[in-house]
């Protein structure tokens, strides 16, 4: 097996073998539980002194399910920053690392195997909760999202933009430094993302511009609103796009998908950072 | 400096000297600023003469979460070996350092000596040609030790080259041809023990000699004289009788004669007193 995919199964076993699947496992399952317990509970809205209509209850489960993807969300994101955060750093600062690097394996090799079970276990896990979620809401109310595969792929990727940064953060700084920054970006761009909307709405330049470049800077608000969109059944959709660019101001609504150039920065941007990561790996001394 | 291949090479300095730098550097860990070396041929930093190469760490740390058997089995992996060969090398890894019996055991649950022993397993893996040992013996108990010492001349019988760091001089002494001494990044000396302890010494204790008579004997090896003690340095040991002879000849009277032996920690002490000096 290429030395990349050892180091890869090796860091996906840690994962197991601490125990952070399991805590992940059992989180999701009691989350999936209570939540679809409470979607159960929409069909009890009382409307004109009579049950709520099927559609309205629909309505409301999106929304709530837009609130439940963004709580997977951040502990996916919180998640994949505490584990990368220290994923390089502590096996250099414990010695780790300096018996299997002696081997005849290139630094590469260990960084992306590294990055590789990393994001394998993230994508395998956002997609699992994902479905998880999606078919108890389904059960509980009747709605499905419209576009589910890229729910998936719009959550996992705020993981790995998050996985990324922390991991080349790793190559140089503590784990609890590196943690504390990658967190910190992630809830700048949510407010970036925030500021922007507002700006937009309020034909004010130099806001709507600040949260360009906070989505430039750390794609995740971007992302997350993709995410968002997703979910969104048609009927919000064409109510949020006749509302304007103000919709864009509140982050649990969004009326249009990320636009491609958007979607390319972003995959650019991982990239660039997994090159970041790389370079910066090389350099250092063990 | 040169570490010929087969032999066991002594690493010496005090702390901070470069020792585990130097190794790091021979093994491509840390970027040289300067100045060139081969290992096994090879210029140093190549990635596949590392598979000829073993190593245990001074700051040696395993996967706890994996059992020792996996350790070993990962680095089997990591060091490219045949799958045909994994089970008979960890096998005979583990019988070396006496871990067989703990084989399935998690490393977190391993005492700091058991790691060491599992480290130096680590680099046995595959007989190299070359094995760098950072202070091998620095978790372990006396029959640790012992056992370490055994290994090291097993490895040499091999014609394996081993290249031990070591702040323990009489360890050295006891496994290593050859030794190099560093301070401050800069090899001091190197060269064989004998090199190096300058062969055999005597003391003598003679009374009734002038000291120009005493001086006069220099032809039998260096002298070092404290009024009391004459000590005569490099001396064939076939020749205490004649040195002996010749004092009594002058009219000094002899009251003992101690062969020395100069061990390496005096010899160490002696070369980084004058580096300080």
């Amino acid at each position: 097996m290429p030395p990349i995919l050892v180091i890869a199964r090796l860091t996906a076993l840690e994962t197991s073998r601490r125990k952070l699947l399991l805590a992940l496992g059992v989180l999701t399952l009691v989350v999936i539980g209570v939540s679809a317990w409470g979607f159960s509970k929409l069909w009890d809205i009382q409307t004109n002194g009579g049950p709520a209509p099927p559609a309205l209850v629909r309505t409301t489960a999106s929304q709530l399910l837009i609130l439940v993807a963004f709580m997977f969300e951040a502990i996916l994101a919180l998640s994949a920053a505490i584990v990368a955060a220290p994923s390089i750093s502590t096996d250099l600062e414990s010695g780790l690392a300096l018996s299997m690097l002696a081997r005849p394996i290139r630094r590469s090799d260990f960084l992306l195997g590294k990055w590789l079970g990393l994001a394998a276990m993230l994508v395998l896990y956002t997609a699992v909760s994902a479905w998880g979620e999606l078919l108890a809401v389904e059960w509980a109310t009747g709605f499905f999202p419209p576009h589910p595969i890229l729910l998936v792929v719009f959550i996992a990727t705020v993981g790995l933009v998050l996985l990324t940064l922390s991991l080349a953060l790793s190559t140089r700084l503590s784990g609890i430094t590196g943690a504390v920054i990658a967190l910190g970006g992630y809830f700048m761009a949510w407010v970036g993302g925030i500021v922007g909307g507002i700006g937009s709405a309020l034909h004010n330049d130099a806001l709507a511009t600040a949260g360009t470049i906070s989505k430039l800077l750390l794609p995740t608000d971007g992302l997350w609103r993709g995410a968002v969109w997703t979910l969104e059944p048609e009927a919000l959709l064409v109510t949020y796009r006749s509302a304007g660019p103000g919709a864009a101001a509140f982050p649990f609504a969004a009326a249009n998908p990320p636009p491609a150039p958007f979607l390319a920065w972003s995959a650019l941007w991982l990239l660039a950072m997994l090159g970041i990561a790389l370079w910066s790996f090389r350099r250092r001394e063990i | 400096m040169t570490v010929p291949r087969g032999e066991a090479f002594g690493f010496l300095g005090p702390n901070g000297a470069g020792k585990t730098t130097a190794v790091k550097l021979l093994l491509g860990l840390v970027e040289a600023t300067s100045g060139e070396g081969w290992v096994l041929g090879r210029p140093i930093g190549d990635r596949t003469t590392r598979g000829r190469i073993g190593y245990l760490p001074e700051l040696f740390r395993y996967q706890p979460w994996l059992s020792a058997r996996e350790v070993l089995s990962l680095h089997c992996e990591l060091a490219g070996l045949p799958r045909s060969s994994w089970k008979q090398e960890i096998q005979a890894a583990l019988e070396v350092v006496d871990l067989a019996g703990r084989a399935g055991d998690r490393v977190g649950t391993f005492s700091k000596g058991m790691q060491q022993r599992l480290g130096l397993g680590v680099a046995l893996l595959g007989k190299p040609e070359l094995v760098f040992l950072d202070e091998p013996t620095s978790a372990l108990d006396p029959v640790g030790r012992h056992d370490v010492r055994q290994i090291i001349n097993a490895l040499k019988e091999r014609g394996t080259s081993v290249f031990l760091n070591s702040h323990l001089l009489t360890e050295v002494e006891m496994c290593c041809d050859r030794v190099a001494i560093v301070d401050h990044g800069r090899v001091v000396v190197s060269g064989t023990l004998d090199e190096l302890l300058g062969g055999h010494a005597v003391r003598i204790r003679v009374s009734g000699l002038a000291p120009r008579q005493r001086a006069s004997v220099s032809g039998f090896g260096e002298l070092d004289d404290d009024g009391e003690w004459l000590t005569v340095r490099g001396l064939d040991p076939e020749r205490v009788p004649e040195l002996v002879a010749e004092l009594v000849k002058l009219g000094g009277r002899v009251y003992q004669v101690e062969p020395r032996h100069q061990t390496l920690e005096d010899r160490f002490l002696q070369l980084l007193g004058e580096g300080s000096n």
